[in-house]
Formats: C-alpha cells, structure tokens, sequence
C-alpha cells in the first residue's frame, strides 16, 4: 500500500463521519506572507505549549499547601528548618526529582519568553498597523492575553513559597488593603484573614494551573481563528495588494517551517535552561514576613509597575477618619488602568483621529506612518524609564550609582524622556521618508565617481528597480480631515470643541514628506 | 496631492528565482543529506538526554570557563533536550527551504461584508424570531425575567463569603500589649537593654507561650527592630522620647508603605532603608520618612526595663502597624 | 625523689616560660608595639582620625573601638581610605600584618574595646550549624547583603559588600565592630556560636556550586530577565530571520 493511498483511507474514514474533505480541501491551500517578524506571535503561542507541558509536570510533584513541615530532604543548608509544603515539594523537585530542576527552569525560561515575545508581537502589529480593520477585535484580545500573561506568571513564580515571591506577594496584600472602602474585607477574603494566612498559595494554585489557562486556550483560539479567517496581513511590494495575499500554502511549506519552528521554540529555551540558572528557590529561603532580601524585584513584565511604585511621591490623604494611600492606587492601578485601556482602545482612537474606516490588509512601513510610531517610541520610552526605576538597586550595586540620584532621574525622566522621544521619532520618520523620496528620485549612490568631459566629478547613481521604487512609493498619504468648526450658514457645529481636536490631531497625523509619483519620475528621467 | 498625481506602477510579482536544488538533482540529495544530518545530530542528543538520565550521578560537578562549577547531570539532561529539539526544527526549516515548492502563491481574498439579501434575511430571521418569542410585547415575562436573572447572578457572590473573616478590629491590634517581653528573632531569648552596645541593631518578638508555633500571620504584625543610639542622638517629642529607654529606640518592623521588613539599619546616618521601594526613615525623628514613597513614620513601640532590665512592652503599639487601608484613622 | 622533685621544678618552669611566648608577648614586648602603633597612627591616621584619636568633621572618634575594628578597616585595605566618597572601598591593605597589628594594639592600649578574634574562636566548622545560619544570616545580613551574600545598594551611593571570598576573621569583626554603615551585633543577641554559624552558611553558599547553570550573579530577576530578552528571543529571531531568508 503507498503512502497516497493509505492517506486516502483514513481521510475516507474521517469524511464520511464528518465531511471534513470539504473545509480541509480549502485550508490546506491556504496562503501564509513569510516574513521573519510574523514568527514573533508563533513564538508567544508555542511558548503558551511549552508551558502548558512542562507545568503538567511539576504539577506531579508539587504540593500547594501552605501547612509548616520540617525540612528533611537532600539539600543540607535547610536541613531541620521550618518552611511550608509548597516549597518543600518545589526544593523536593529541584534536587531529588531527576529532571525536576530542568523541568522546572524550562517552566520559568519558558515564561519569561513568553511574555518577551507578546510584548514584542504586539510591537510589531502597533509598529506596521496590523490592528486596523478588521483587526480591531484581535488587538483587544491580545491586550487581554498580555494583561494575563502578566497575572499568570506573577502567580506562577508565587506558588513556590519562597522569601523573593512571598515579598511580591505581601505588595500585592497591600495593593488590596490600599482599595478605598472594600480593601481590608478583600484582603482578608482573598486570603482567608490576616497576612500570610494559609489559604493563599492553594486558592492561587487553581487560578494559575486551571483558570487563567482555561481563559488562555479560549483566548488564544479566537485569536487564532480571526487570523485564519481574516488571513494574515502582508508587507506591501510588488504584487501584493490590499486584495490578496502572496505566500507559501500551508501544506507542505509553511506546515514544515512553523512546525519546525516550534521545536526551535522549544529547543532554545531548553537551551537556556541547560546553562541559565533562574528561580534558585533554595537561595532565597523560604518566605517569613519578618525577612527581606536586598535587591527584592519582580520579574521583568511586572519590573515597570514596581518601578512606577518606587518613584511615586508619598501622597496620602487623611480625613475623617479614613485614609486613601494615593501612593499606592496611582502607580499600581489608576496609571497602569489608563495605559492598558488606552492600549486597547487605540485602533479605535486612530481611526477617529484618520476618519479611515476601510480595510487594511497591508502593512504599512512604520516610517510612513510618522505619528503613530512616534507615538508607539513615548510609550515604549515611558515603560522603560519605568522598568529601569524597578532595578534602581542592581543598577545602583552594579555601576556604582546612587538608588536617590536614579529614583530622581526618573522620577522626571518618565515625564521629560516620552515627550522628547515622540519629537526626535517623529523626525527621524519624517527623514527616513526623505530618504526614501531621494532614492525614487535619483536612485543608489554607488561610490563611483565619474568625470564629465567638462571637467565636472558626478557620483554615479544607480536607479533602483521598478520593485524597490514601488515599494517605496505604494503607501498611502491621506490628507487631514475637513471638519469646519462652522457650517455653510456660519452657525457653529456641534461638537465644534471635539472637532477642533480631532483636526489638529489629524493634521499632525497627516505630516509627511509627499511620495514620488510616476509624473515626477518622468520628469527627472528627462533631465 | 498625491492621489491626483499618477501613482507609481506596481510591477507584479518578481520574476521567480530558481534554486540549486531545484534544477540540479546532485544539490537536491546534497539538501537532503544536510537534512539528515541535522534529524542525526536530534538524535545524538536524545542519546544524550537518556545517558544522563541513567547513568550521569547527581552529584557530579566539573568546571567550564565562563560559567563555572557545573552539574553534569543537569548539563547532560538539559543540552541533550535543547539539542533533541532544536535540530529536529532545523532539519524541519532546512528541509522546507531548500526541498519544499517556494514559488510564490497568490491567493485572493474576499470580502467580509456579507452581500446584502444574506444581511436582510438574518435581519429578519432575527426580527420574526424576536417577535414570535413575545418578548417584546409581553412586559410582565421581561420584567420578571430580569428580576429572575439577577437575583440568580447574586448567589455565587453570597457562596463565596466565607472565602475569609471580616477584619474586624484585626488591623488595630498585633500580639504585644503592656508586660510583653522582647525576645531575639530566632532564637526566642529575652533581652536586657545592657546587652546592646551604642550602634546595634536587634530583630525582635514579642514572647508569647508557644514559641515553637509562632504563625506567620503574627510574625507579619508583631515584627520589632530595636536600635540603641546615644540619648543625646534623639531629636524627639518628650512624648516619643518617654517610649525610648536609655537610648533603646524600638520601631514596628512591617513598612508603612506596602509591609516589606524595614530592617536595613545604616549605622552612620541612622537612617532606616526599605529594601523593597526604597522609603528612608530616619530613626532620630522618630523614623519619619525622608525619602520614598511611605507616606507615614514607623509606629512606636513603647518599651522599658523590667526589674531585672529585661526589655518589655510598656503597652500596646498606639497605632495600627503596616501598610495603610480605608478605615485607618492616622492622625 | 629529689630527682622526681628536679624533673618537676623544670617541667612547671619550662611550661611557665613557653606559655609566655604563646600568650602575646611580654609587658615589655607589648609596649614596643603599641609604641611602633602609634608612630605608624601619628603618620598615617591622626590627619583625619586627630592626635588623640579623639576624631573630628571627616572621621570619627577611634577610642573605644577596640582592637577588632582596626584589624578589619586595616586588615581589609578600607583604611587609610582611598578618596572621600560615601564608601570606604575593600583594597589591597597599605599596611602588612605586623603593622596592623601593632596599630590594632596602639588603639586598644587607650580604651578597651572588642578584641580581634583568635582562631579557636573561629572554628566555624567544628562549632557552627549551616542551616541555623542560614536562618540568621537571612534575619540579619540579607536585607543588606542579598539573599546570598552578594551585596546591595544603601542610600546615597552606599552600599553593602559582597560577602564572597572574604576571610571568617573578618566577617566575625564586622558582626562585633559595626564598621561604617553596619550595625554592630552584640554577643547577647547574636551568640558567639551564632556567629560562627552565620560564617559557615556564608561559607557554604560561597563553595555551593550553581546547579541549573550559569548563575547569572545571583542578584535575581533583573539578569534573568535581561538574559532572556537578549540570549532567548535574541536567538529566536535569529532563526526566524533565517528561516524566512530565500534558500540559495
């Protein structure tokens, strides 16, 4: 029997019980774009597997319960202590389960990837405009899959019991105590009564190992299934349009290439759990309020929001017998509320600002869309001014700073800093596209110098091809919008204020060095 | 301006470039051998991950430049599996670049937009499916619909009371009232105020009877730093100043901030640094914050001698210690 | 039996003598050292530490300080400092062990103060227990000096010294003397044995090899998370870029 027909059996076998030969006959010819930096969000999902499968594992051995046992296991500097179940099982996998500790530094490599490639997906699709329509509803689920890949990992490096989570753990109490009116009855639900308490570590175990896993697989399919349907969006360049999509099929290429990318996925992180040690649990002891390390940190994704807790001023208001800790509402909830929410709502808020409410499939050039990326390099700079506040102490013990002289540079950093890098962004965009105009026009400086008859030294320009001048030149330059703040009769419109606002952004939005058209490249050949 | 002027024509996809192994069979199986071997080397470090699974002892360790005393067992496991896996992808992606049909497709795409009797049938199936429910015209059955389904939604919230306690008066009191003895955080010994010297610095609890079962939900409230400065030192109110005892200054440990242990004592400046969000207390004034984001001082202890000159607890802390919340009355 | 006695009297006598020359030196000994202390003090101390080690604005009094704090300050090369920054820095030491010695003797000579440990009183192997000091050092050192003895940040520029590679004698003197920032740790509340407990756990920690690999500082998430960005996605789009790339 050949391989063909033992295929047709099976497939026989199944489409007679379900009609699957109709669908799959469609979607195994469907058409991927290739370009490196759509593996990013494949790195994101075959993460989430590596996770899914390595965290099984430890769920084998791993005991979450917080009830005291004395310690009596292989590693001899905890010999005879006090600690919790949790982390005694976590030390029992590390040491004792042959591959425990792998296992266990896959887990945390794994998340930590993760989130590097979620923050650096979405990057990607802010940069290029893949969020446009009809690609709204996707960006808001990936908001959504970022907001708790943040909580998850953060519950997840917590279930270990040890004295560098625990501490993450009392500032999250705190965050709860801190909420006006319900903070100190949510505590004590959240935790069973007081601080540390002993319900804390189970309660969370089924929120990391079944819920939030649970909302990741809905999430993550809708996510995928829009990308099916609405097919993934594509780089412009010769032959490429707002109405097709130019690829390879999903069977046997890109099948090949994404499946094998998975295993680079997996290999990679192996490769730095193999050499990389992270979460050395047994180091830090376990978790005792009474105790605290130097250098006490979030991991990174939550470094930013411990950054912002840092630099806060220390604002509190008394009255009447009740006390708001704006401290702690301000830098962990309210700013970190309206950055989030603003994320998610910004396809709508720049297609209020373009009026453009068409479809886009093509990506555009981030140079050609000077306002957005330049809005995209303040908020990137903000996070990160804030992120660098989050280590001031390894910063400070490293480089030989002081952790008040950091605190204070960004303390002013993250108001200064973002403004400064949407100008210089903005303009640099605005030269890229000069650039780009000038290489239309005049074509590639090749380095050749050549001398006229007259006497004269030109350089030799090489024109590009009709390719790369297309490239350059199929963006969109949309003009600002028309909004009057009068009508025909002089009567002022309603909304004139929003109006007003809504035009100047456009006509910012609108900046842009104009693209060469086909009338000018005539004309210039004729000179 | 633009979109008057003529656009630039796009000149359709680029002619397609053919490579080696797909006009030359002899580079075709040299692809096909490098495949292999990429799969082959896989398979080595499976090999690998099974013999240190097996054979490689725990307690094995060897030195690598750069990264110093390494477990050969972890090694052995760790590499066999990164290795296992990454060639199994390369071969994949190799097999897929060099072998699989790279000519470009062009697929098209459709609109969403359904067309427009599709739009108005679905209008009206859901318009008559609507009617014919009765919903609509029959307000009794939506009223008493929406009180039935939300007064159902506030059942699982009532079930998941007993979640925890209310709170009560539990942020108000910690385990140290008038008498308590302060004894070493380990070790359980009472202290006499003799045995500090001017510059030390102890971790300190209250004594309570079973020393042995102390919970961590106590240990969270009830945490003491002891400092002795010199009298003189003190830049106090008479009222603060009575709560010292011979330059014995006793603070609650748990930050008023957000409850790390404030325990980093700098000698010289006899300032007080929260490791965690880097509030600065200085201990002359009573611990008042100078830097940071704390908003309130460390509570006071009161402490003095007892007969003997053991520390004790003069009375209860006069203030609720910790991170602030809604029904804390500062004054 | 007057042999017996003979024997006896020179036995006791031998036993006297040597036992002199184990205990320190003799008085006359003793005031040579603490007078070759004090010349090396007048020439290399007292501009900052005053005549009388009475102290003034820059350096602070040394009387009282004991024998301990100047084996550790000049033992570790912090002393004569190197600039006036917030920190005194651990150096090359200026001055050899005899020197430090006598100038050890010469500030304890004006008022009595924590003495420099003798080796019977270190032997943290025999007498102290790695996990009890693991439980001290964590109560007591590592809001400072890091979960495992790497060092942190104090303010203003200060900071805790990494614990690795530094002699017991001198972990034991900083725990008693309490130089610069650190508090002193008294004997009451932190035993003797105690001590030497929290000594052999840093001791342990110092030879503990890293078990998951490359221990990346043991300073926490900050380079672990630097790591993954750089190395882990770094390699990843490495190999995306490779595997978009047109085959030759």
């Amino acid at each position: 029997m050949t391989i063909e027909s033992g295929l047709g059996t099976v497939a026989n076998y199944v489409d007679e019980r379900t009609g699957a030969a109709a669908w799959m006959k469609k979607n195994l010819q469907k058409v991927f774009p290739d370009h490196w930096s759509f593996l990013l969000g494949e790195v994101a999902l075959y993460s989430f597997v590596i996770l899914l499968l390595s965290g099984t594992f430890l769920t084998f051995w791993f005991d979450p319960s917080q009830r005291e046992v004395i310690y009596d296991g292989g590693y001899a500097p905890l010999s005879g202590l006090k600690m919790s179940a949790a982390y005694a099982s976590t030390l029992h996998i590390s040491f004792e389960v042959r591959g425990g500790l792998l296992m266990r530094q896959v887990h945390h490599w794994a998340a930590l990837i993760f989130m590097s490639a979620i923050v650096a997906h979405l990057l990607r699709v802010f940069f290029t405009g893949a969020f446009r329509k009809p690609r709204e509803g996707n960006w808001i689920i990936g908001v959504g899959l970022l907001t708790l890949g943040i909580v998850e990992g953060f519950l997840g490096y917590s279930l270990p019991d040890d004295l560098l989570s625990g501490t993450g753990i009392r500032i999250a109490e705190a965050i709860i105590q801190a909420l006006p009116v319900v903070g100190s009855y949510l505590s004590y639900f959240a935790f069973g009564g007081a601080f540390p308490g002993e319900s804390f570590i189970p309660r969370i175990y089924t929120v990391h190992v079944l819920l939030l896993p649970g909302a990741f697989l809905a999430l993550i399919t809708v996510h995928l299934m829009l990308v099916w349907y609405q097919k993934h969006t594509q780089y412009p360049g010769p032959g490429r349009t707002e109405k097709n999509v130019v690829g390879y099929p999903l069977m046997p290429t890109y099948m090949a290439k994404a499946g094998g990318f998975f295993f680079i996925v997996f290999g990679v992180i192996a490769f730095l759990s193999a050499v990389a040690s992270i979460n050395p649990i047994w180091l830090y002891g376990p978790y005792t309020p009474g105790q605290i390390s130097a250098g006490s940190q979030p991991d990174w994704y939550m470094g930013w929001l411990d950054g912002l807790v840092r630099m806060a001023p220390p604002l509190e208001t008394h009255a009447l017998g009740h006390t708001i800790s704006w401290n702690i509402l301000i830098p962990g909830l309210i700013i970190p509320g309206i950055l989030f929410t603003g994320m998610a709502l910004y396809p709508f808020i720049e297609s209020w600002i373009t009026g453009d409410k068409r479809e886009h499939h093509l990506l555009d050039r981030p140079r050609n869309a000077p306002n957005r990326t330049a809005l995209g390099a303040m908020s990137l700079t903000f996070m990160l001014v804030a992120l660098i506040n989050g280590g001031n102490d390894i910063i400070a013990t490293h480089f030989s700073l002081s952790i008040n002289q950091i605190m204070w540079f960004t303390r002013f950093g993250v108001l200064i800093l973002p403004p400064i890098a949407f100008v210089v962004t903005k303009r640099l965009c605005l030269s890229l596209q000069r650039a780009d105009r000038d290489l239309v026009l005049h074509g590639r400086e090749t380095g050749r110098l050549l001398r006229l008859p007259h006497g004269e030294f030109v350089e030799v320009h090489e024109p590009i091809s009709p390719e790369k001048a297309y490239l350059l030149t199929a963006h969109e330059q949309a003009p600002a919008l028309e909004l009057p703040a009068v009508d025909g009769h002089g009567v002022k419109r309603a909304g004139a204020l929003r109006n007003k606002l809504r035009s100047r952004m456009s006509v910012a939005n609108a900046e842009a060095i104009p693209k060469v058209s086909a009338t000018e490249l005539k004309e210039i050949e004729h000179h | 301006m633009s979109n008057e002027i003529e656009a630039i024509k796009d000149p359709g996809l680029p002619a397609h470039i053919h490579r080696k192994a797909d006009h030359d069979p002899a580079a075709a199986n040299r692809a096909e051998r490098q495949v292999a071997i990429l799969f082959g080397i896989s398979a080595l470090g499976t090999l690998l991950l099974i013999v240190s699974y097996i054979f490689v002892p725990q307690d094995l360790f060897f030195f690598i430049p750069v990264m110093g005393n390494q477990n050969a067992h972890q090694l052995g496991l760790g590499l066999g599996m990164a290795i296992s896996l990454f060639f199994i992808g390369m071969g994949a992606i190799h097999w897929a670049k060099t072998l699989m049909p790279d000519t470009e497709v062009v697929a098209q795409r459709h609109e969403f937009r359904s067309p427009d009797a599709d739009r108005k049938e679905f209008v009206d199936a859901v318009k008559s499916g609507a009617t014919a429910s009765g919903l609509g015209r029959r307000s009794l059955i939506k009223k008493s619909l929406g009180a039935a389904l939300g007064l159902s939604a506030l059942s699982p919230l009532l079930l998941l009371r007993d979640l925890g306690p209310s709170p009560k008066q539990d942020f108000q009191k910690t385990s140290w009232k008038s008498g308590t003895y302060l004894v070493t955080d380990p070790g359980n010994r009472r202290i006499k105020a003799a045995d500090l010297e001017v510059g030390a610095v102890a971790q300190v609890l209250p004594e309570i009877a079973d020393p042995e079962h102390r919970k961590l939900s106590d240990i969270g409230k009830d945490a003491v730093l002891l400092i002795r400065l010199r009298p003189q030192e003190f830049n106090l109110t008479p009222t603060k100043m009575a709560m010292t005892h011979d330059g014995i200054i006793a603070f609650s440990k748990i930050c008023s901030h957000m409850g790390c242990a404030v325990a980093l004592y700098e000698q010289q400046t006899k300032h007080l640094l929260c490791p965690c969000h880097q509030s600065t207390f200085d201990v002359t004034r009573g611990a008042k914050v100078i830097f940071g984001p704390a908003a309130r001082p460390l509570p006071q202890l009161n402490i003095s001698v007892d007969g003997e000159g053991y520390l004790v607890a003069r009375e209860p802390f006069s203030e609720p210690v910790g991170p602030s919340f809604w029904e804390r009355n500062s004054q | 039996m007057l042999l017996i006695l003979a024997l006896l009297a020179i036995g006791t006598t031998f036993s006297i003598a040597s036992a002199t020359t184990t205990a320190q030196t003799t008085t006359a000994d003793r005031t040579a050292q603490i007078e070759e202390g004090r010349q090396i003090f007048l020439k290399g101390c007292a501009s900052c530490h005053g005549l009388n080690l009475e102290g003034g604005g820059i350096a602070p009094s040394l009387i009282g300080v004991g024998a301990a704090s100047v084996d550790f300050q000049v033992g570790t090369g912090r002393m004569p400092l190197a600039d006036m920054s917030a920190q005194a820095m651990r150096k090359a030491p200026l001055y050899d062990a005899t020197e430090t010695a006598a100038l050890a003797a010469y500030v304890a000579s004006t008022a009595p103060g924590p003495k420099v440990p003798s080796d019977s009183v270190l032997n943290y192997e025999r007498d102290g227990s790695t996990a009890a000091g693991g439980e001290l050092f964590r109560n007591n050192c590592a809001m400072c000096h890091n979960f495992a003895g790497q060092g942190g940040a104090l303010s203003q520029g200060k900071y805790a010294p990494t614990l690795m590679g530094v002699d017991p004698k001198y972990i034991y003197e900083a725990m008693i003397t309490g130089p610069q920032s650190m508090p002193v740790f008294s004997d009451k509340t932190i035993t003797p044995a105690e001590k030497l407990s929290i000594i052999k756990w840093i001791k342990t920690a110092e030879k503990e090899p890293n078990l998951g690999g490359a221990s990346l500082g043991r300073v926490g998430p900050v380079t672990e998370g630097l790591l993954g960005w750089i190395l882990g996605l770094g390699l990843l789009i490495g190999v995306a870029v490779w595997l978009a790339m047109k085959a030759r």
